[in-house]
């Protein structure tokens, strides 16, 4: 293995000026992006953009010119409707050029609003139908293990998500095989589509319900990048069970007059929401 | 069939490190060598069907070659959207084998009958259907789908059923074998309901119709070629099989049929009804009730092949 194919996390992670100033750049972009194509989910993906930037800035052992490094950590976006935030920050992160963003849910692009199967370079996983992220991982974990490899599989979730039955099948499954390479996060934004995840369904005590599942949990403030970056290079940590970060985070995270919105689950911003958005980031 | 499923299974994973077993649950006795053997790769993933599709999915992206096995409804009607998104739409060598399909669990009730899984999995994308009539396209059809870098679905019967050939036949996916040559009337068969079909065939004969049965072990994709051949060839075509007429075997038929000019023959569909069988009963009982003997099958297409001549 030369040095061009290996993974290039093992050295350092940028300073957390350098992460939060990425943030800001991703979430700029991501508004643009639900801007010009007209597509919705856009609070929904505001509200993990900081997970996925300690996570591909922060923790994965991947390698942007490499993506089918057989080695490689796995990032699998089960939250398929922040398909945006995904391409962007794969885009930032080297893995396609940022201009490619520009196609997002356009005809003939293959930046599609939910992530399609071997498309975009990075892009681990098709998903867009909930609950099936977590079976997908847990598979990936099996096969690493089976294979003799030490790569980590980390899976992001949303907390209506976990209103699908077989993630509950997969979280047994997992803790039952000890999978303690695995890492999950749930983007507890404490909404989905049409109401409060609390009231939709009974999802209180979230914690609690993944360590009776068998899981080692730790609940964490999502948009705090040093916090998300220590626990995710923490993997695996010590408990030989699979890890699950409950991540709070506030839907439209980063744009004042999205945040806790829920209208932007499916509202597109117009070009003078876009200017206000830019300009709330220090972008313009 | 499932006793020779788990002993090629098992033979054709010692050369193969990349075979993995997920059951559902099922299969104590049944995969004991399997599981001394290669303990690591045998995983009992509960009763949680839809997990193991998934799981299933993930392996094949990191270059396994899973094999998920639960009673047909469940690794089917059960879990139809992980097939769908998860194996399907990645397009990625799983293959899916469901056990006790049509009726052979029958009497466990209609919620262990599988009579619409063909119509459910053919429609899927990527998706290919395979429905061994005996013990030797058992085998066949491991061996080929393991080969094959796509999904697969391989539709196996209960254990016990007759065997067909003496001898391993040639197999090709996508390809069907003609069991019996034969003139007037053609029987497709598809799965288990070859043994069957055959004595359907015995019936005609003595009835001075000597009538050609083709294995069509593989619904999709259909093999075209065969199919222009028996319908230019013949008078009555007639495909059988323990599903419904909607959507299986005869169902992909009918629609490759509407897409050709007029042809010689007469396409007869026999299968199940629309509909749940809501009594107790053994298989045997449950073909009786549905028309699935080897006397209704001769009576049904002696009755059109008399008609049309």
């Amino acid at each position: 293995m030369n040095s061009e194919s290996a993974p290039d996390i093992a050295g350092g992670v940028p300073s957390l000026t350098k992460l939060e100033a990425i943030s800001r750049r991703i979430r700029g972009k991501v508004v643009e992006m639900s801007h010009k194509a007209n597509g919705a989910h856009l609070g929904s993906g505001l509200s993990c953009v900081d997970i996925l930037v300690a996570a591909y800035w922060g923790a994965l052992a991947i390698n942007p010119r490499d993506p089918k490094l057989p080695q490689r950590d796995r990032f699998i976006l089960s939250k398929g409707h922040a398909a945006a935030a995904l391409y962007a920050t794969l885009a930032y992160r080297g893995f396609f050029k940022i201009e490619l963003l520009d196609t997002y849910g356009k005809p003939g692009s293959y930046l599609e609003e939910h992530p399609g199967p071997g498309y975009a370079p990075g892009v681990e996983a098709a998903t867009g139908s909930l609950g099936h992220g977590l079976s997908l991982g847990v598979g990936m974990a099996i096969a690493g293990r089976l294979q003799g490899q030490s790569y980590r599989v980390f899976i992001l979730m949303s907390d209506g998500e976990c209103n699908e039955g077989s993630v509950w099948e997969a979280a047994m499954f997992a803790s039952g095989q000890g999978l303690d390479r695995m890492l999950a996060i749930i983007d507890y934004n404490k909404w989905q589509a049409t109401g409060r995840s609390e009231e939709v369904m009974a999802l209180k005590p979230l914690r609690q319900k993944w360590e009776a599942f068998g899981w080692s949990v730790y609940e964490v403030d999502g948009h705090n990048l040093g916090a998300l970056v220590d626990l995710m290079r923490n993997v695996p940590d010590g408990s030989g069970k699979p890890i699950m970060l409950v991540a709070h985070t506030v839907k439209g995270k980063g744009i004042s007059f999205m945040e806790d919105d829920n209208n932007w689950h499916y509202r597109i911003p117009d070009a003078e929401e876009l200017k206000r958005a830019k300009i709330e980031l220090g972008l313009l | 069939m499932r006793n020779a499923f788990a002993a090629e299974l098992t033979a054709l994973a010692s050369t193969d490190e990349r075979i993995v077993l997920l059951s559902g649950d099922i299969g104590n006795r049944l995969f004991d060598e399997f599981k001394d053997r290669f303990g690591k790769r045998f995983l009992n993933c509960g009763v949680a069907e839809a997990n193991m599709v998934s799981m299933a999915s993930g392996m094949a992206l990191c270059g396994l070659r899973p094999i998920a096995y639960t009673i047909t409804p469940f690794i089917t009607t059960r879990c139809l959207e992980q097939i769908r998104v998860d194996i399907c739409y990645h397009n990625v060598p799983v293959i899916i084998v469901g056990v006790g399909s049509g009726l052979s669990y029958a009497s466990l009730g209609a919620t262990h009958h599988s009579c619409e899984d063909i119509g459910l999995l053919r429609m899927l994308p990527n998706m290919t259907v395979i429905c061994p009539g005996d013990k030797w396209e058992v085998i066949l059809a491991l061996r080929a789908a393991l080969q094959y870098e796509r999904p697969v679905y391989i539709r196996l019967g209960k254990k016990g059923e007759p065997v067909v050939y003496e001898q391993a036949p040639d197999f090709v996916i996508g390809k069907g074998i003609v069991v019996r040559a034969g003139q007037g009337i053609c029987l497709l068969s598809t799965g288990n309901m070859l043994p069957v079909v055959l004595q359907a065939a015995d019936e005609l004969s003595q009835k001075g119709v000597p009538a050609q049965v083709v294995s069509l072990h593989t619904v999709k994709p259909l093999d075209e070629e065969l199919l222009a051949a028996v319908f230019s060839g013949f008078n009555v075509v007639a495909s059988v099989e323990e599903h419904s007429l909607l959507g299986g075997l005869g169902g992909s038929i009918a629609e490759w049929l509407a897409d050709q000019p007029p042809q010689k023959a007469r396409l007869l569909r026999i299968g199940t009804a629309d509909g749940f069988l809501r009594c107790s009963g053994g298989q045997k009982y449950a073909r009786q009730q549905l028309g699935l003997t080897p006397e209704a099958i001769a009576e049904k297409t002696l009755k059109m092949y008399r008609a049309g001549i």
